[in-house]
């Protein structure tokens, strides 16, 4: 028998989920979005998207290792990090700009807020408005090579991609919205359209976003909150009203599913509470409508979660639940 | 239509382990060795011992005479010598003085002992004067004297009283047990409640994975008007005593106010009964229904142990362990203590003791925080934990109070859920004691 058994404070109980957990969901989540992007740009895309994981997750072991910090790249958020920013970027770009922009991502956005939990804005997206700014005109490139294979087997998919095989141009929808062109909801909504590695599918993005409801890994409020107020943002102010064809162009193209389902419900840049969380998603619909209807960049998304991501320690402070039984007095 | 039962927000489900013990019949264990009263086992003063040295005592003789205003007499369980008035270890982890009482299994009563009394002869000052002779302290956990409790400023304005039945600790059956096979003293003792409140209506509130149960209390209090049965959704906290009061009357509290001042009462159920002993079988507060549990455990069950009782005995009555326990807890896991040694006794508080082979405490190693905000969806007095915690651990006690996190009522949900297992409820735990005796000090 034993002298002495442990103690500590109540409780003695914990739930399964851990950070890695959560971080191995999100994993998941991606899937769809990694698999439809890498068919339909190539294996380009999956080499892409393997540079930024790589890179990120090397960042943020050498940096810890020369700091001398514990090292945390086992809680696999380096990984989602990569993996979004790998996501974001368009297939065109070398892949050496993955790499710089991992390296932004992980050591500028993360390391030096502080690590995991601190930065105060979005890694990836970090990461991907830098190499916007860096590089303006390959990160705003979404042209596919046309290679015109008469009788494309399996193979020509895999190493050039749907589009490239197909021979639909590269240029995004939203892009020839501008322009005043048409464009083909179905295809949208599908992804058959150019754009970046993984924001073009809203199908495959929408099956991750259920995924990551079901498994309480996120909640219903803010994407719902930014959706909803984005569409009726566009409807008075898009110049086009109640067009269904215009707002389901708006709705499934761009950035706005990924934006919406993987990257506004970060959690680390996102309101604690619920109701905070319901305004940061419609300042962040109301943002991202500014930016597509009135900004001259294709950047719409990108913008309104970083710059929305700056009210969040302000929505903390200002915008917490009435503690359970607060003014009460006793009864006479 | 089945009317839905009204709940708070928040909560957790975690495993709740009841299925080990829940069909095990409450079984008497008689002690071997000495028996071990500590004279604190209740909130408030320690109780006098008025015994010394060598004296006689008889089973039901009063050892420990309440002191002050919060206090509670101590009962000896047992006939025997005193061997010693000494401190002894507790299971709060600290050394209490104590009355030792060596057992000559004689088991020879006080007088009076055991008699039937007539509850509605008995005057509203004779009924409290009884349960407070008879020890008798809140059973749930809190330890609360009861007298105190059921003497508000005005009885009148005393609306309803609640019987605690929902037992939302994971592991634990004492309770259940309890119901299940002396329900009748549980619907005694409430009507003896009653009697004292001319306005209060009685409600039992118990959490609907108890079904039996339920219908058990339901058929027994189908002629009854004055009492109902509340089946309230299965989460802990459920049985927490603002939670339970919102969830079966919709009343709402908060820590600047008793439940007597919302026109409520709770007790738990083990209480009810404990006072229908009292004044019913004039027995004063001798046994605790104790659930002996885990996974450590060879055969988890009730046992009904004279207080006093080794607890090294209780775990050899359930055949020992089956494989070492890392941690032994006295309670449930939710809000128990750790023990570090057996050689403690039962108490009026020991509803449970929960022997773990492996602890999860040791197991889980905190990181940072992900601001993920589940502490904020899982805390049951609408707190953000999370914030709470920047304060607490850079000791800000204001801005700890700015943001009430006196209103925490230390359930353990927000350290239950973290994913990043950050010790959320004993931050606040050490921050709220701190702000306490600053305010005793300076008063």
């Amino acid at each position: 028998m034993k002298d002495l058994y442990n103690v500590s404070a109540s409780p003695h109980t914990f739930d399964y989920e851990s950070t890695t957990s959560i971080m191995r969901d999100v994993i998941i989540a991606l899937i769809p979005a990694s698999v439809f992007g890498i068919y339909n740009f190539g294996l380009k895309a999956l080499l892409m998207i393997l540079t930024c994981i790589v890179a990120c997750i090397l960042t943020e072991y050498l940096y810890q290792k020369g700091m001398k910090l514990p090292l945390t790249t086992g809680d696999l958020s380096a990984v989602v990090t990569g993996l979004l920013l790998g996501l974001n970027m368009p297939v065109g770009a070398p892949l050496w700009m993955g790499a710089v922009g991992s390296i932004f991502a992980i050591l500028v956005v993360k390391m030096l807020f502080g690590g995991i939990g601190q930065n105060f804005m979005n890694p990836a997206l970090g990461g991907r408005v830098f190499l916007v700014i860096s590089f303006g005109k390959i990160m705003a490139d979404f042209t596919v090579p046309n290679l015109g294979i008469s009788s494309p087997a399996i193979t020509d998919y895999i190493a050039h991609g749907a589009l490239a095989v197909d021979g639909i141009t590269g240029a995004t929808p939203l892009t020839s919205l501008k322009a005043g062109g048409s464009v083909d909801i179905l295809n949208m909504f599908l992804g058959n359209t150019g754009g970046t590695i993984g924001e073009t599918s809203a199908f495959a993005l929408l099956i991750g976003g259920v995924y990551l409801l079901i498994r309480k890994v996120i909640n219903w409020r803010i994407p719902v909150a930014y959706l909803l107020s984005f569409l009726a943002f566009m409807a008075i102010f898009g110049g086009k009203g109640f067009d269904v064809n215009f707002l389901g162009a708006h709705l499934f193209g761009g950035g706005l599913m990924i934006g919406a389902w993987f990257m506004a419900t970060d959690y680390t840049t996102s309101p604690i509470s619920s109701t905070g969380r319901l305004l940061y998603g419609l300042m962040l619909g109301i943002m991202t409508g500014v930016f597509r209807v009135f900004g001259n960049t294709a950047e719409g998304v990108s913008f309104a979660i970083i710059f929305c991501n700056l009210f969040v320690p302000l929505i903390d402070k200002y915008v917490r639940p009435r503690s359970f039984g607060k003014g009460v007095e006793a009864y006479e | 239509m089945k009317k839905m039962a009204a709940t708070y927000k928040g909560g957790v489900h975690p495993y709740d382990g009841k299925e080990l013990s829940m069909d095990k019949p409450i079984k008497d264990l008689l002690p071997k060795g000495e028996l071990v009263f500590p004279l604190m086992q209740h909130l408030g003063k320690p109780a006098t011992p008025i015994v010394s040295k060598g004296d006689y005592i008889l089973k039901g003789q009063k050892i420990g005479q309440a002191d002050g205003v919060i206090s509670a007499n101590v009962i000896s369980s047992v006939s025997g010598t005193v061997k010693a008035v000494e401190p002894r270890l507790t299971a709060s982890g600290f050394e209490v003085l104590s009355v030792v009482i060596e057992n000559d299994n004689e088991y020879k009563t006080v007088e009076g002992f055991g008699e039937k009394r007539d509850p509605s002869k008995l005057t509203k000052d004779e009924i409290r004067n009884i349960i407070k002779e008879s020890g008798i302290v809140g059973l749930g956990g809190a330890s609360f004297p009861t007298h105190i409790k059921l003497t508000p400023k005005d009885d009148n304005k005393i609306d309803y009283f609640i019987v605690n039945a929902t037992e939302c600790e994971p592991y634990l059956t004492n309770d259940y047990r309890l119901i299940i096979e002396e329900a009748e003293k549980v619907i005694g003792g409430l009507k003896i409640i009653l009697s004292l409140f001319p306005n209060a209506k009685g409600i039992i509130a118990i959490e609907d994975n108890k079904p039996e149960a339920i219908k058990l209390l339901r058929k027994l209090t189908e002629s009854e008007s004055n009492i109902k049965v509340h089946a309230l959704e299965t989460k802990y906290p459920q049985g927490g005593e603002r939670q339970v009061i919102y969830s079966t009357t919709g009343r709402k509290m908060n820590s600047s106010l008793l439940p007597a001042d919302i026109g409520c009462l709770v007790n738990n159920v083990s209480t009810v009964v404990a006072i229908y002993m009292a004044v019913a079988e004039s027995t004063p507060l001798l046994t605790r229904v104790t659930t002996v549990t885990g996974d450590a455990i060879s055969e988890p069950q009730n046992f009904r142990v004279l207080n006093g009782t080794s607890m090294q005995e209780v775990i050899d009555a359930a055949g020992g362990f089956v494989t070492e326990p890392e941690k032994i807890i006295c309670g449930g896991p939710m809000m128990g203590y750790a023990i570090y040694n057996l050689d403690v006794p039962v108490s009026k508080y020991t509803s449970g003791l929960l022997c773990l082979t492996t602890d999860e405490n040791a197991y889980w190693e905190q990181t940072s925080c992900i601001h993920c905000g589940r502490c904020v969806d899982v805390c049951p007095a609408n707190l953000v934990p999370q914030q709470m915690y920047k304060y607490s651990s850079r000791f800000d006690e204001e801005g700890f109070k700015k943001i009430d996190g006196l209103e925490c009522i230390e359930c353990g949900c927000c350290s239950y859920i973290c994913p990043a297992k950050i010790r959320l409820t004993q931050s606040f735990r050490e921050t709220k004691r701190s702000i306490q005796r600053y305010k005793s000090v300076n008063r």
